[in-house]
């Protein structure tokens, strides 16, 4: 499989659709940085990807051509930058970042909870907008590059079961446009991808789990990683989902409101 | 890149980053992307420009400190990754580019690596001097020159253009500064000439320039129907030519394979020419403004040359010029030093007719015993790969003493050619049966020009006793290997220390 990029870093990936995403473009020859906040969990996937009993981490002098790893917390945003630096550095250069950190934790009916949904809004927008800032500004400047932000189907429409959540994904979607408007004239693709439910560990404790149109996680990470090579804007996964939501968005709120469905 | 003044001032590291892992960070309003001049290949790098020697000396402690790579930058005219380093410090001469002595009594001048070939003869020619050596564009700074030791169409006659450097300073990796000569520091004096910038940055170059009695040469067309009677002429000629270079018509095949135009040309003699005082004038000495009898203006000149950048345009155009050629054989005619010395500037940015994908040039050095075989069977290649070069040059060379040289007593044939998202592999791999070829042949490559050489393909010539020599002075200079470019680490590989 030929990647149009040499480079890339994979925000979140020590499980699910980050995971996977950094397999798939490892196997593809990508030199891929994963990071994540799990260095137990990174160790023993980047083993697994390289095949090796020696794990590069991003400090050392890995050879080209192995994955490397970062751990970082996303919501330690004052680190991000030095770390961004260093992982170009090691990299050798980069072309794309996948940003795909994110939680979703579960609310009882009728809980409300500003702590979690702080939580939510820290690792899906806060983290998102540090990472993704550093690359518009490095691919801005040098005119190139690709960034991809895994928001959600759930940004669409603000769901009762769902508020942080939703306003999470809505944010980022709304962050990442305001980001394309503002480096896209300068070779920078900004995708945004809305998967519809994906089998991880995120999606295991909740009820969205059992959906009838879930796929599994590498087929997801196929989807968008084709999405992002071919410069798509905004990518539904899978693409059935474009339909599904351009429905849902035309739901009137008064209506919308009585769809216990929708809003559980 | 805002500081212009002399008085460089380092910026201050990023103050927002508090609780890093490293301090590596250098500021990201630095970051740009670098081009080689061919525009296949480009790097992110951090530029810094200082105009001083003590600019230098704080890029090379700010190097140390962030452990950061430096790539050293003049103009950026080498065609492949000779001046670009990925994630590294991109150390930018372009602005430490003083005048700092001319003597017209004895055509001596000493600069700053900054200044190019063009500051040096626009400032020189008025008096009567001229640059022993200059290479097809008069834009390459003479730091950029010196680290490549690059040649001009007299390279037979003259060497190359580390024979005319008298002395220079250069700043070391470990800090230290030196002065060299042919007497003082010789070795670093023959290694740093044409070191590619991997042993220290040059502070001071001073150069000898020839005298000339005219702002004309003679020059003679010689059209040549083949490979062979090219050859031979050159052969003939070069006992009396000032200057020799010969266009290769590379979609030339069977009887006409080789075929091209050679160009001789001489310095007038004093009293040859009445007026001299007239013709060394800088405004007899520019370049055309205008071209296709005027309707066009040269720098709209590469949009019309780019529909033609292409198989069959270019066939045409390589078949039209070598007609043409034939009308003009041994008729001889006056032009100017910079008329006839720098072909490649006639057009501004011609190379952006082979947008997007860009150029790469294949230029190897073969000894005169095989260099026919060698180019018969590159032009063949060729053909047989169906990626045929849109423009050939052929030179004289003669050996000169310095460690790193590309030049042979012998021939070289340097090759254009287009790079394309569909093309690049197999022109990687044409190049690759090439490469098998020179090396074969006791021929030699040039780090200006190179952009496809890979290390493993390199072991017999990085056996080499001077390649040793080298790397073995570079760990001496260099012990942390802070000096690097993409190049230095395709072709030396990564642990090349």
């Amino acid at each position: 499989m030929n990647s149009p990029w040499k480079q890339a870093i994979v925000v979140g990936a020590s499980s699910g659709i980050g995971e996977e995403i950094a397999r798939q473009l490892s196997a593809a020859g990508v030199r891929v940085c994963l990071v994540a906040r799990r260095e137990d969990e990174l160790k023993r996937i980047v083993s697994e990807m390289n095949n090796l009993g020696v794990i590069p981490s991003a400090t050392s002098n890995a050879s080209i051509g192995n994955a490397i790893y970062r751990a970082h917390d996303v919501t330690d945003i004052d680190s991000a930058p030095a770390i961004f630096q260093d992982i170009c550095t090691e990299l050798g250069g980069l072309d794309a970042i996948f940003y795909a950190s994110g939680i979703m934790p579960s609310f009882a009916l009728g809980e409300y909870d500003i702590h979690k949904e702080k939580a939510i809004i820290e690792i899906n927008v806060i983290g998102a907008m540090s990472w993704i800032n550093l690359a518009a500004e490095r691919f801005g400047r040098t005119g190139a590059g690709t960034i991809v932000g895994i928001s959600s189907v759930a940004g669409d429409r603000g769901r009762g079961g769902m508020a942080g959540y939703a306003t999470s994904k809505a944010g980022l979607n709304t962050y990442m446009e305001a980001i394309r408007n503002r480096v896209g004239a300068n070779g920078v693709n900004v995708v945004i991808v809305k998967p519809g439910p994906v089998r991880t560990p995120m999606t295991a404790t909740s009820d969205v789990g059992k959906l009838p149109m879930i796929i599994n996680a590498d087929e997801a990470a196929r989807l968008i990683i084709s999405a992002a090579a071919n410069k798509k804007k905004i990518a539904y996964v899978p693409r059935k989902w474009q339909l599904v939501m351009f429905i849902i968005r035309t739901i009137p709120s008064f209506l919308f409101q009585r769809m216990k469905n929708l809003n559980s | 890149m805002s500081e212009v003044a002399t008085n460089y001032v380092e910026p201050q590291l990023d103050s927002n980053i508090s609780s890093t892992t490293k301090s590596t960070s250098l500021p990201t309003d630095r970051l740009e992307r670098v081009w080689g001049w061919g525009m296949a290949d480009s790097a992110v790098e951090y530029v810094y420009q200082p105009s001083t020697a003590e600019g230098v000396a704080v890029v090379f402690e700010t190097a140390k400190r962030t452990n950061r790579k430096i790539a050293i930058r003049g103009a950026g005219r080498s065609y492949g990754d000779a001046s670009i380093g990925s994630e590294e410090i991109s150390l930018d001469l372009t602005r430490f580019n003083r005048i700092l002595d001319w003597d017209p009594s004895t055509g001596v001048i000493i600069v700053e690596p900054g200044v190019t070939i063009s500051d040096i003869w626009r400032h020189c020619i008025g008096d009567g001097w001229w640059p022993y050596v200059v290479p097809g564009t008069m834009f390459p700074t003479i730091g950029g020159v010196a680290s490549m030791n690059i040649h001009g169409k007299n390279n037979f006659a003259v060497g190359t253009i580390g024979d005319h450097i008298l002395h220079f300073e250069i700043l070391l990796p470990n800090g230290e500064t030196r002065s060299c000569s042919r007497e003082v520091n010789a070795e670093l004096f023959h290694a740093a000439i044409g070191g590619f910038g991997m042993l220290g940055c040059f502070l001071t170059i001073t150069l000898e320039l020839k005298r000339i009695y005219s702002g004309k040469l003679k020059v003679l067309p010689i059209s040549c129907p083949d490979l062979r009677s090219m050859m031979d002429a050159f052969e003939t000629r070069s006992g009396t030519a000032d200057y020799l270079v010969a266009w290769l018509d590379c979609f030339g095949k069977g009887t006409g394979l080789g075929r091209g135009l050679m160009h001789q040309a001489n310095y007038l003699q004093q009293g040859e020419d009445s007026a001299p005082f007239n013709s060394l004038k800088m405004e007899n000495q520019e370049l055309p403004d205008t071209f296709l009898f005027g309707l066009v203006p040269k720098s709209m000149m590469w949009r019309f040359m780019k529909p033609f950048v292409r198989n069959t345009g270019m066939h045409f155009i390589n078949w039209a010029k070598y007609q043409s050629g034939k009308l003009s054989h041994l008729k001889s005619h006056m032009e100017s030093h910079a008329g006839f010395a720098f072909l490649l500037d006639y057009v501004p940015n011609w190379k952006w007719s082979y947008r997007p994908g860009g150029l790469i040039q294949y230029q190897s050095f073969i000894p005169k015993e095989t260099a026919y075989d060698v180019f018969r069977k590159q032009v063949e290649l060729q053909h047989k790969f169906g990626i045929i070069s849109y423009l050939g040059v052929m030179k004289r060379h003669r050996e000169d003493p310095f460690l790193m040289t590309h030049a042979v007593d012998g021939f070289s044939l340097a090759l254009d050619f287009k790079v394309t998202k569909k093309n690049k592999a197999r022109l990687w791999k044409l190049c690759a049966e090439m490469d098998e070829l020179v090396l074969h042949n006791g021929g030699r490559f040039y780090f200006a020009k190179d952009s496809t050489i890979r290390a493993e393909r390199m072991s017999d010539y990085l056996q080499e006793e001077r390649v040793q020599a080298f790397l073995k002075l570079k760990k001496q200079v260099d012990p942390e290997n802070m000096l690097q470019t993409n190049l230095y680490r395709r072709v030396f590989g990564q642990d090349s220390t």
